[in-house]
């Protein structure tokens, strides 16, 4: 087998061709934040949360590919800086109020300000204003909790194959819609098999009746699905 | 060995912070071997002591005219600031009327169907500001307490390094929000 040698954070590691960064990191042990990432789904490096430093350029891990001699750093004061200025700008470009929010204890961006130490949000909040769409029987979401990492859009198109869910807009005007826009309980293609909510890593998407801290997401769903089609 | 002088404020919050400070158990009797708890909503104090304090802890987001006196007022007689809550950290629950003008909110709560007429007290009550902030976004702050409220136990290791002359070590569950 043709493999390849790199080093991260001064380790040397042997991995295979193809692969990429963020896949030999957690082959060996080593943690690289992400937020859109999600295994067994394609990676769009849409957060940016991975980025790690190769050759004095910052990269998203999850969307580089490994290559034979790279020098990869993951916990360089530059990347933990860049890290957390992304963090901040997620929390306030919406309104991620943990106090009552469903997802709360099962959140990955509330995990996120643990692990990357985001004491303080430093730049302005931006208090969006979005209707919550509680048109679908089960389901609903709360665009002012969505980080776009469009999870939910790939799991929709990938796993699914309903490719209900899209994106509308651009800039801090952009959104996760239904359909053509069409409110989600008016949206036909939609089979309402509840993976974007299990996948979904805030309170955007969630159980219609979940209250505060109540919702739980198994988000290795996709996972196993997508590993138990390969052997098929 | 003089007491250390502690502030507490209490600004648009609901008092869950305050509570949680009081839950600090056993932690209260070695407090108060150690601390001066001065203008505070627990001692109904109003005013800083002459040559300020020591550590003020303030609850709640800044959301008018009394909030942005006081947390002025606040960083001036303190040598440390805490952001002691979600309120203070993030603006939290206080937050989500940004965006709704003031007129209308007041309008909508106190305005018609009630007993007030839409007339408030304005010689008694401080106006509300058109947006509310955190705290650390009209002053500097040494340090945030996250959670809603924070759990007493981080409350109490933050304090308590503080008397130490230490740096809180404030990590991993510590800033969790919510």
């Amino acid at each position: 087998m043709e493999t390849i040698t790199l080093t991260i954070d001064g380790r040397t590691i042997t991995a295979a061709p193809g692969q990429s960064i963020l896949e030999v990191a957690e082959a060996n042990g080593i943690r690289i934040p992400t937020l859109c990432h999600l295994e067994g789904l394609s990676d769009v490096g849409a957060c940016r949360l991975c980025i790690v430093e190769v050759a004095g350029q910052l990269v998203p891990s999850c969307t580089t590919q490994a290559v034979d001699g790279a020098d990869i750093k993951t916990q360089t004061d530059t990347i933990k800086v860049h890290r957390r200025m992304i963090l901040e700008l997620l929390f306030a470009e919406g309104n991620h109020v943990c106090s009552f929010c469903a997802s709360s204890g099962g959140c990955e961006l509330q995990d996120l300000a643990c692990e990357l130490e985001m004491h303080s949000v430093t730049v302005p909040y931006s208090y969006p204003r979005n209707r919550i769409d509680a048109t679908h029987p089960w389901f609903l979401i709360d665009r002012d909790r969505c980080v776009l990492c469009g999870r939910c859009v790939r799991t929709c198109a990938e796993v699914e194959g309903a490719h209900t869910w899209g994106f509308a807009e651009r800039g801090s005007s952009a959104r996760v819609i239904t359909d053509l826009a069409a409110d989600w309980g008016e949206a036909e293609s939609c089979t309402s098999c509840g993976k974007c909510v299990e996948v979904c890593p805030t309170g955007a998407i969630v159980l219609k009746g979940a209250s505060n801290a109540e919702m739980r997401k198994d988000s290795d769903l996709v996972a196993r699905l997508t590993e138990r089609r390969d052997h098929e | 060995m003089s007491k250390v002088k502690i502030s507490t404020l209490w600004f648009s919050g609901c008092a869950g912070c305050h509570m949680s400070l009081l839950d600090i158990d056993e932690v209260l009797i070695e407090l108060a071997g150690k601390i001066e708890l001065c203008n505070s909503p627990i001692t109904d104090l109003k005013v800083f002591p002459e040559g300020g304090v020591d550590v003020t802890l303030i609850e709640g987001a800044v959301a008018n005219e009394e909030h942005l006196h006081l947390v002025k007022e606040a960083r001036e007689k303190s040598k440390i600031l805490i952001s002691f809550g979600d309120c203070a950290v993030t603006g939290n629950v206080p937050g989500l009327r940004n965006g709704i003008p003031t007129d209308k909110l007041i309008e909508d709560i106190y305005g018609k169907g009630t007993t007030t007429n839409g007339e408030l007290p304005y010689d008694v009550v401080p106006h509300l500001l058109d947006r509310v902030r955190p705290v650390h976004e009209v002053v500097p702050v040494e340090y945030f307490l996250h959670g809603c409220p924070p759990p007493a136990g981080v409350i109490a290791k933050a304090i308590l390094a503080l008397l130490d002359g230490k740096e809180p070590e404030l990590v991993g569950e510590d800033l969790k929000f919510g």
